[in-house]
């Protein structure tokens, strides 16, 4: 079973994440657990494919405008308090292993090297074989 | 050199085909049966660049074999080398066994054993079907992976991961005890039918490979027959494929969307996989002890039987899927047996068997469940209700061919 795992982060008081703000040591930590935490996972043989996206200052919202033209606002959403920072597919044995996954990066150090514990949203890839009708 | 040249696709077939006797005449004098695995996918790999051009040898086993063999001792020689730098001294048996010195002739139960090992109940079911793809159907890792859409390299990890689990785990390179032997079938044939099931029913993604699982599948299954002629339940697994693969080309339209049984296209279907199918079941049943393939197989053959939807036996799926719900306490069988039950006695009789199945803690909200009552409830001419329970099983499904018809069925009840 494939499962998208997205990683939310809240919106900081400029609109990014603030992890700019944290030493350097913190973002060190974080950024090495963030790659161990992928070769993990893909030495378990359970990675299918991982992405960080760009911070939301670089977020840009697309309409169809006239004829189908692209109408580009600067976004992500304003309303929205969580950005998506980014995601993990996974192809795992069952629901609960990936809420196990998901469980460890929500874990992912942050500032002072405590836990940031960010809500991690966990969608199943429609990827279930249909049976005979 | 016998042939000039040979076709990829028949020089394909026979290096699966020769995969795991190879397999098994290194394992058998090696031991390592992880190193052993790589050793033979590097000769099939050469085999498979050199044979086009240079022509399948007199004796294509006894080549693969040798050239697995030198691999294999260059492997073992180098490990040594390591661990004298390490300073540990190990003896290991086999590091002077020369590769002319290996037997080659066909040990026919190499092949089961091999499976036996690759379907140990100790790996995960993934694993297991990764393993047993490479080591005895003789895939290359890159054709699992893209079977299965993931990257090669999270492939290669699982299957040398279920190496590593079939190394620590000690299991033997021999036929499981005669206690065991019942229960590790199952195992084997549990994972065939998942390998099958893979390729038939997906029909997203690259269809061809997919459809490729299923092929192999049988290929392997009929290899377990052809061991265990009088198996009941594994002629009845290679029935059950074989009947069921037999309308894959009316199962979807043109547009990959799923076509329900009654609605499909019978001419399309394969009559000789219909025939041999229906002979095989009917040799299995006629021995005596029926499993729960075989009576899936049987139900397949009703079906296949039928020249017209309006003419299939449903009194007789229904007996048989009485016969299957007393022997698996699987709730699936319980839904069928409730179609069958309204196609023989109305749609009312139906529903009244599917109203235990609420407090079934594994049916609770699955979608099955809400789409088999939709149907019902539509041939009982609820439409109202029909509809809603088209919609709630079109939410929950995670299957997208399924989500499309599901839904294109209840927004046709609406107008």
């Amino acid at each position: 079973m494939k499962y998208m795992l997205m990683m939310n982060a809240k919106r900081g008081n400029t609109g990014d994440w603030d992890i700019s703000t944290w030493p350097l040591d913190d973002i060190k930590a974080h950024i090495g657990f963030m790659k161990r935490f992928s070769k993990e996972l893909s030495d378990n043989g359970e990675l299918v494919a991982a992405e960080g996206l760009a911070l939301p200052s670089q977020a840009r919202v697309v309409r169809a405008g006239k004829h189908g033209a692209p109408e580009v606002t600067d976004g992500p959403f304003p309303e929205a308090k969580e950005f998506l920072a980014g995601y993990w597919i996974v192809d795992c044995e069952s629901p609960e292993r990936a809420y196990e996954i998901a469980a460890r990066a929500s874990a992912a150090p942050g500032k002072g090297g405590i836990p940031l514990n960010m809500p991690i949203e966990v969608r199943e890839v429609m990827s279930a074989p249909p049976v005979d009708l | 050199m016998t042939e000039p040249n040979i076709s990829d696709r028949a020089g394909e077939h026979l290096l699966r085909e020769l995969a795991p006797q190879v397999l098994g005449a290194i394992v058998r004098r090696f031991r390592d049966f992880a190193a052993a695995e790589d050793a033979v996918q590097e000769a099939l790999l050469a085999a498979a660049v050199q044979w086009p051009d240079e022509g399948v040898p007199d004796n294509p086993r006894g080549w693969l074999i040798h050239v697995a063999a030198r691999r294999m001792t260059d492997h073992v020689r180098a490990e040594l080398a390591r661990r004298r730098r390490e300073t540990v001294v190990v003896m290991q048996s086999g590091e002077s066994v020369q590769p002319d010195e290996i037997p080659t002739d066909l040990d026919p139960d190499d092949t089961l054993i091999l499976l036996f090992m690759c379907c140990h109940p100790s790996l995960s079911r993934p694993s297991a079907i990764a393993l047993t793809l490479r080591a005895v159907g003789g895939l290359t890792t890159a054709e699992i992976a893209s079977a299965f859409l993931v990257p090669e390299a999270t492939m290669a990890q699982r299957i040398s991961r279920a190496k590593q689990r079939v190394k620590t785990s000690g299991v033997p390179f021999r036929m499981p005890t005669e206690t065991d032997r019942a229960e590790r079938l199952d195992a084997v044939l549990h994972v065939l039918y998942l390998i099958f099931n893979e390729g038939y029913a997906t029909s997203s993604g690259p269809a061809l490979q997919r459809g490729d699982l299923a092929s192999e599948a049988i290929r392997l299954t009929r290899a377990v027959h052809n061991l265990l002629p009088d198996a009941g339940e594994v002629a009845g697994l290679l029935a059950l494929m074989r009947l069921t693969d037999a309308r894959r080309a009316a199962r979807t339209g043109p547009d990959g969307e799923l076509i329900p049984l009654a609605e499909q296209d019978r001419t399309l279907w394969d009559r000789d996989a219909i025939a041999e199918g229906v002979e095989l079941i009917t040799r299995a049943l006629s021995q005596g002890s029926i499993g729960a393939y075989q009576l899936q197989a049987a139900i397949a053959a009703v079906h296949d039987e039928a020249a017209r939807a309006e003419d299939t036996d449903w009194p007789q799926i229904l007996a048989l899927y009485g016969l299957l719900k007393r022997m698996s306490d699987n709730p699936m069988v319980a839904l069928n047996h409730a179609i069958a039950a309204a196609m023989v006695h109305g749609p009312s009789a139906g529903l009244d068997l599917l109203k235990p199945l609420d407090a079934d803690p594994r049916l609770a909200h699955h979608y099955r469940l809400d789409a088999v009552r939709a149907h019902l409830l539509e041939m009982a001419g609820d439409r109202d209700a029909a509809i809603a329970r088209y919609i709630a099983a079109a939410n929950a499904t995670t299957s997208i061919p399924e989500r499309d018809y599901l839904t294109t069925k209840a927004a046709r009840l609406r107008t």
